[in-house]
């Protein structure tokens, strides 16, 4: 980690709003839809190129980098070539760049989000479904040369969240949730029996017990001069579950805007009251939480489960020096639940989609790549690296993987036990999952949430008032700043998503305007020179 | 034609002459009325409205209408974070503009910076010299300049070791996770009196095409190197590095 990350997370809400211009030179006509080839031509040599995103984490670099070495003795005649990324946003906005110059990788880890954008140039991502069957070359087919998932063994829910339209524009890579990492130590010290579920009564409770201060300004509970009890690390998440657990509206599967309600306003005047108090905090504002929980300053940390690996005292990855760091219990629990019989967690991670070409030989090779990533060998070593679990029930099922899972706490490594427990978390809970609808403008949408508890916390940390008043204003800067008024959010944020004109659209489109004033001007002049002959 | 040629090259001149007429580096550094000296502002607490004059020293790449900035008066440095502007305020920006800010004072992992800003182009120039921090590495003194333009000499570079325990005098990455080509930092360790600090390339900053991302990809153990950056604070100090000359 690093200041980096913080930028990365700015960049990725600034990436869903980039404007975009996917009409360029082919747009306009589009290439023509992918048909599959009756053989895949192994006489001829493949060059294709793979985007790819770790999480900063060397481990995962390395595993792509032995998947490609291991595909390509596969297949000799194709050569993948990696580009690694540390942001969504800046695939996202390479992705729509290349669009416009038919320049687009051949194999992307992408946001379902974002692949709804990529649609919207003509046939520019090739949809799955055929693929998926092809007795020969699809999922497990009989041409293919490692032993592939079919279409059943991927994880009906991870894979539903790749169709939209009534098509699979991408297949899942990994999937995680978010998890409540707690410090059971400071819990029980505080006097509280943590329990199987959290429920935000339970943390905003033990939240505030938290903040009461000894005579001498230190915290009671860690004797430190720093004690944030409960930092959420992605706001839009939170916005998103908490909605979601108390049965409010977010939007419709159509794109229609249904956020500003008032189950959203009573879930920002809980953040106001407990921002008020030094209970909860963000971070955005504050930082990273495993930052905070490792060196004792906080006692509910929630992150991603793929981001395991940086908490707990001995969590194998660490950003903060060893005289900072602060032994105790790590417990790793669901997200905080409004009706504990009834959890709901949101379901993330990577999805892989598979962009189209004039030649359907090199589609159909990446298609083989694409389809190499969801094999045992690819899925079992890469979720090992965070709190990730595969995406097919081959892997999950596989005696391998039964054996990685049992053996939590052997090492605080590759078995740490926190990232162990984070990946049983979501295969506990696959079924309780959940996802957001995807539109053109979901992107937006989901920002949008987030910021509405980014900026209450920012108030009252600024001591504004927050109120009803506040709450309208909030309101309307929110939906100005991202565009979500209108009534069919796919044609009004779609429509606001274009923004301004960059510069370089400005000066073609006036040379293209210069040079239709050139060329009237010049047939002007030939037709009066002609009259007055 | 000839006219036309005339009247471009008279205006570049005038567009010229502007852009040279700022206040120079010997100039004093009166604050306009209601802006905050550099002493106010680092008194100013947490979360509270603050308004400085300062000058661009450098920026990060320009996003959806926001940048980032290192700034720097004549008394210390500001770090503006994601202040909006548009493309074509960015491109004005350049360093040594003069601008005047208002914004909250806030910290992130200890860096100090102003968010939620607001700014407005002055009349006015200056380029910080870098200041020798080299004594400061270390001790609790360094932090009273953080943000500000500084300079490290005669510094040793060590090794670095990354996830699996390779050993390189710079990494593509905090863990060596990234690699050449893509938008990695590069994060190296050099040493002096016997005490080992970690130094940032931050690549919206300084990316390949620079210098001193260069001269870094060509660092080898043991290299003596002189450094200037700027005094960027992550959980400690993390400097930016700009500029890298092996001795």
């Amino acid at each position: 980690m690093s200041f980096t990350k913080k930028f990365s997370a700015l960049l990725l809400s600034a990436a869903v709003s980039v404007p975009l211009f996917l009409t360029g030179c082919h747009g306009s006509r589009g290439l023509d839809p992918f048909v599959i080839p009756e053989e895949f031509d192994t006489s001829r040599n493949y060059e294709i190129t793979f985007w790819a995103k770790n999480d900063t984490n060397k481990n995962q670099t390395d595993i792509y980098h032995q998947a490609i070495e291991d595909f390509q003795t596969l297949y000799p005649n194709i050569t993948v070539n990696l580009r690694l990324y540390t942001d969504y946003s800046r695939i996202y906005n390479d992705v729509i760049t290349n669009i416009s110059t038919n320049t687009t990788p051949n194999v992307c880890i992408t946001y379902p989000d974002h692949i709804a954008t990529y649609r919207t140039g003509t046939n520019v991502v090739v949809p799955l479904d055929e693929l998926f069957v092809d007795p020969e070359y699809g999922l497990g087919g009989s041409e293919v040369r490692f032993d592939a998932p079919t279409v059943d063994e991927i994880i009906p829910q991870f894979l539903s969240e790749c169709a939209f339209d009534d098509a699979h524009y991408a297949l899942p890579f990994m999937r995680s949730t978010e998890a409540c990492y707690v410090n059971k130590t400071y819990v029980e010290a505080l006097g509280f029996t943590l329990p199987d579920v959290l429920t935000w009564d339970f943390v905003w409770e033990v939240a505030e017990a938290a903040t009461e201060k000894n005579a001498d300004g230190t915290f009671k509970v860690n004797g430190q001069n720093v004690m944030l009890p409960f930092i959420y690390k992605s706001t839009d998440n939170m916005m998103i579950q908490m909605l979601r657990q108390m049965g409010a509206d977010y939007s419709t599967d159509a794109g229609d805007i249904l956020i500003f309600n008032d189950t959203t306003e009573e879930i920002l005047y809980t953040v106001a009251e407990h921002t008020a108090t030094g209970a909860f905090t963000t971070f955005k504002i504050s930082s990273y939480p495993a930052n905070f929980l490792n060196a004792g300053q906080c006692i509910f940390a929630v992150d991603s489960t793929a981001g395991a690996t940086w908490m707990g005292t001995d969590a194998p990855l660490s950003d903060i020096s060893e005289e900072n760091l602060v032994r105790f219990e790590t417990a790793v629990r669901m997200i905080p639940q409004a009706d504990p019989d009834d959890p709901a967690m949101i379901s993330q991670g990577p999805s892989v989609c598979l962009f189209n070409k004039g030649d359907p030989q090199e589609v159909l090779a990446s298609w083989l790549f694409t389809q190499y990533l969801l094999s045992n060998d690819v899925q079992i070593a890469y979720s090992g690296t965070e709190g990730y679990v595969p995406v097919t029930s081959k892997a999950q099922e596989s005696a391998e993987y039964q054996d990685y899972l049992s053996r939590g706490g052997e090492d605080n490594d590759h078995y740490y036990s926190v990232k162990l427990d984070a990946a049983k978390l979501l295969l506990e809970h696959t079924d309780d999952t959940f996802v957001t609808p995807v539109f053109n403008g979901s992107a937006s949408l989901r920002n949008a949430a987030g910021q509405l508890i980014e900026n209450v916390t920012k108030s009252v940390r600024r001591s504004e008032t927050v109120d009803d008043a506040y709450m309208e204003k909030l309101y309307a800067d929110i939906i100005s700043l991202y565009r979500l008024d209108g009534g069919s959010s796919t044609a009004s944020v779609g429509k606001a998503e274009l923004g301004p004109l960059p510069a370089t659209s400005v000066a073609l489109l006036a040379a293209l305007g210069g040079t239709w004033v050139l060329i009237l001007a010049y047939v002007g002049r030939e037709f009066l020179k002609k009259r007055k002959k | 034609m000839k006219k036309i040629l005339a009247l471009i090259a008279a205006a570049v001149m005038m567009l010229t002459a502007a852009g040279c007429s700022g206040e120079t580096a010997d100039t004093a550094d009166v604050k306009s009325e209601g802006v905050m000296t550099y002493a106010e502002y680092a008194a100013a607490e947490l979360e509270t409205p603050v308004v400085v004059e300062t000058y661009v020293q450098a920026k990060q790449g320009w996003w959806d209408n926001k940048a980032t900035f290192y700034t720097q008066d004549k008394e210390g440095g500001y770090y503006l974070y994601n202040m909006p502007c548009t493309e074509e305020e960015y491109s004005k920006l350049t360093p040594g503009t003069k601008i005047k800010v208002s914004g909250y004072k806030t910290a992130w992992s200890d860096e100090v910076e102003i968010i939620d800003s607001t700014f407005e182009i002055m009349e006015g120039n200056y380029i910080a010299e870098a200041m020798d921090a080299t004594a400061l590495l270390g001790t609790d003194e360094l932090v009273n300049h953080q943000n500000k333009f500084v300079s490290f000499k005669g510094l040793t570079v060590e090794a670095s070791t990354d996830a699996t325990g390779n050993e390189a005098a710079y990494l593509y990455g905090w863990d060596g996770s990234g690699e050449a080509g893509t938008d990695s930092d590069l994060y190296f360790n050099a040493s002096i009196n016997g005490n080992t600090y970690t130094f940032v390339i931050e690549y919206y900053l300084c990316n390949e095409t620079t210098a001193a991302y260069q001269a870094v990809q060509g660092l080898n153990i043991g290299d003596t190197i002189d450094l200037e950056g700027f005094l960027f604070w992550y959980n400690g100090a993390q400097p930016h590095v700009t500029s890298v000359i092996v001795k």
